[in-house]
């Protein structure tokens, strides 16, 4: 699985209510979650966003609440994965969980540009800046999480194997 | 082992864990809110299947409740018709409703040496009960509701130990805010802390699920304190299923331990945007606010009541300050209204709002407008958490919140006049 796009960036600590706030939260429609998608960092964010492009921030993407509304959102409004220095726990979870690929590189979160056009491989876990030439590698993936995703999802896996 | 590490291997067929290790554990509580439920229910409905144990589902509508608008009346009614169709009796709805954290401890659902998770990211609350408890996602919620099972990493621990004497109007809130001061809101990613010391030993229960609440404000997977005297005075009477003490061995291995002494700790304010701005009170210098908030799962139970009510007795909300008190369940509420506390916030001037969570999260009853200020008892103050991306909101304990709604600025209680 590869992704390519363009790189929008945003800083550390990247909070819940960033990503989706909780006033949108009445309602967990993928449609209408994406459309308001990072809207408190940056408003135009989800009117600008073409499918495929990519996050890149710096550490603890992600945290604050536990809504899952929050990788819905990103997912809906086009993005392909979003690469950090570090996400907090319960994104990481939710994100393998609902099918967001999320990678983890201290040098791609601090070299990429906003702007560049960016290639990831999902399986090898490399990034390649296509702008700059540079390439880097993303920390693998617990065996366990690969196997989620290979199962398409926490549910599909249970679905798989009756259990988790 | 640390206590940590013994709940999870009590919960698991695994052997020998260790930290980094990925195990499959046994959930004796699964919990769910108005906001997360709805998403966990359709996965657990396009599974087609049953609940493992109705029993151990615990659903609270406490988010956009009373019913703030008709989608979240929607919402609510979706795990209405669930909880009664799928026999899930540890519904809490209407006038039987708290905020979560609040109610499950009070109601014994939860327990010393009980595995718990919660699609909350304050579910790491109970952890103040000697619980391994953390938060989790709808999809994981909807995987315990088909398995009454649930995937974990073993996180490493992180001890904190807590020694010599709390200073005057200091509470389980400051410790926090302190703590995640020291260590950042990502000091405790992925990982455990567990907190102790005499200071410890001394805080009532209710300061301690303060403490516990905000472990997830440094990152962390889990906050815990073992469970003493105190904790099971507290759960005796209580508790609806059998629990287990456990301790933490002598050699147990740590990440870190750090060593704080509460003669250094003053009263706590942390400043916009993050919970790991923590100032000492003497340094915050001159804030005027636009409004308090007194309440949620971090500090809306009796204990809080009664301080920042010590400080209100006799006095008046300022002028232009917009004072919400809002005791986190129904069973705190009559109590304070049976202590008086209820009369004492209404003479100066305060409103009282139903338990809710409410203004916590911008959700509504107390959202702030465009360049206002809050002093708020809650446990986030992200860009935009209670309104208006120009908005501001300080944390603070009861004792600040109720001396800044009297003086309308961020005050100590010692500047309010008795």
């Amino acid at each position: 699985m590869k992704f390519e796009g363009k790189v929008y960036r945003f800083g550390n600590d990247v909070d819940t209510d960033a990503i989706i706030p909780a006033r949108y939260l009445n309602t967990s429609d993928p449609e209408h979650l994406g459309k308001h998608c990072m809207e408190d960092a940056d408003p135009s964010f989800a009117s600008k966003v073409r499918k495929g492009d990519i996050i890149v921030a710096g550490k603890n993407f992600g945290c604050g609440s536990s809504r899952e509304h929050a990788p819905i959102a990103i997912k809906a409004c086009g993005v392909s994965c979003v690469i950090a220095s570090s996400f907090a726990r319960i994104f990481f979870r939710n994100s393998f969980n609902m099918g967001l690929p999320i990678f983890e590189s201290d040098e791609a979160s601090a070299e990429i540009k906003e702007g560049d056009t960016v290639e990831v491989d999902a399986a090898s876990g490399l990034i390649r800046d296509l702008t700059t030439g540079r390439e880097y590698r993303a920390r693998p993936i617990p065996p366990f999480m690969q196997e989620l995703i290979a199962d398409g999802g926490l549910m599909e896996h249970i679905r798989k194997t009756g259990g988790i | 082992m640390t206590i940590a590490e013994k709940i999870l291997a009590a919960h698991t067929d695994a052997d020998g864990i260790a930290p980094g290790d990925i195990i499959k554990v046994r959930v004796d509580v699964a919990l769910a809110n108005d906001i997360t439920a709805p998403i966990a229910i359709r996965e657990f409905e396009a599974a087609g299947a049953n609940l493992a144990d109705p029993d151990m589902v615990v659903f609270v509508l406490d988010h956009f409740t009373p019913n703030k608008d008709i989608a979240s009346a929607n919402q609510c009614k979706m795990v209405r018709d669930f909880a009664s169709r799928c026999g899930v009796r540890n519904f809490f709805d209407g006038g039987e409703a708290g905020v979560e954290h609040a109610l499950l401890p009070e109601k014994g659902l939860v327990g010393p040496g009980d595995l718990i998770i919660g699609a909350d990211s304050h579910t790491c609350t109970y952890g103040a009960l000697g619980a391994f408890a953390t938060g989790v996602g709808s999809t994981d919620l909807a995987a315990a509701m088909l398995t009454a099972s649930a995937w974990m990493k073993v996180p490493e621990s992180m001890k904190f130990v807590f020694k010599g004497k709390l200073n005057p109007w200091v509470g389980g809130k400051d410790l926090i805010l302190y703590l995640i001061g020291k260590i950042g809101v990502d000091g405790g990613l992925y990982r455990v802390l567990e907190i102790e010391g005499p200071a410890i030993e001394k805080l009532d229960v209710s300061n301690r699920l303060t403490i516990s609440n905000m472990a997830i404000e440094a990152g962390a997977k889990a906050g815990i304190i073992k469970a003493d005297d105190k904790t099971l005075d507290y759960v005796k009477g209580r508790a609806r299923r059998p629990y287990t003490v456990f301790e933490s061995d002598p050699g147990a291995r740590y990440a870190s331990v750090t060593e704080f002494d509460c003669a250094d700790i003053e009263l706590q304010v942390a400043f916009p945007h993050l919970p790991e701005n923590a100032k000492g009170i003497s340094e915050v210098g001159e804030v005027r606010i636009d409004q308090v908030i007194i309440g949620s799962c971090t500090n809306g139970r009796i204990e809080d009541l009664r301080e920042a009510a010590r400080v209100m007795k006799g006095q008046k909300v300022s002028k232009g300050v917009r004072c919400i008190v809002m005791p986190a369940t129904p069973e705190i509420y009559l109590q304070a209204e049976n202590e008086g506390l209820v009369k004492t916030f209404l003479e100066a001037g305060a409103i009282m709002g139903p338990p809710t969570c409410g203004p916590c999260l911008g959700g509504h009853m107390g959202i702030l407008a465009k360049g206002e200020r809050a002093v708020a008892t809650t446990n986030r103050n992200f860009v935009g958490r209670m309104g208006d991306t120009a908005s501001e909101v300080y944390l603070a304990g009861p004792p600040v919140a109720a001396a800044s709604a009297v003086t309308g600025k961020i005050s100590s209680p010692e500047e309010v006049e008795s």
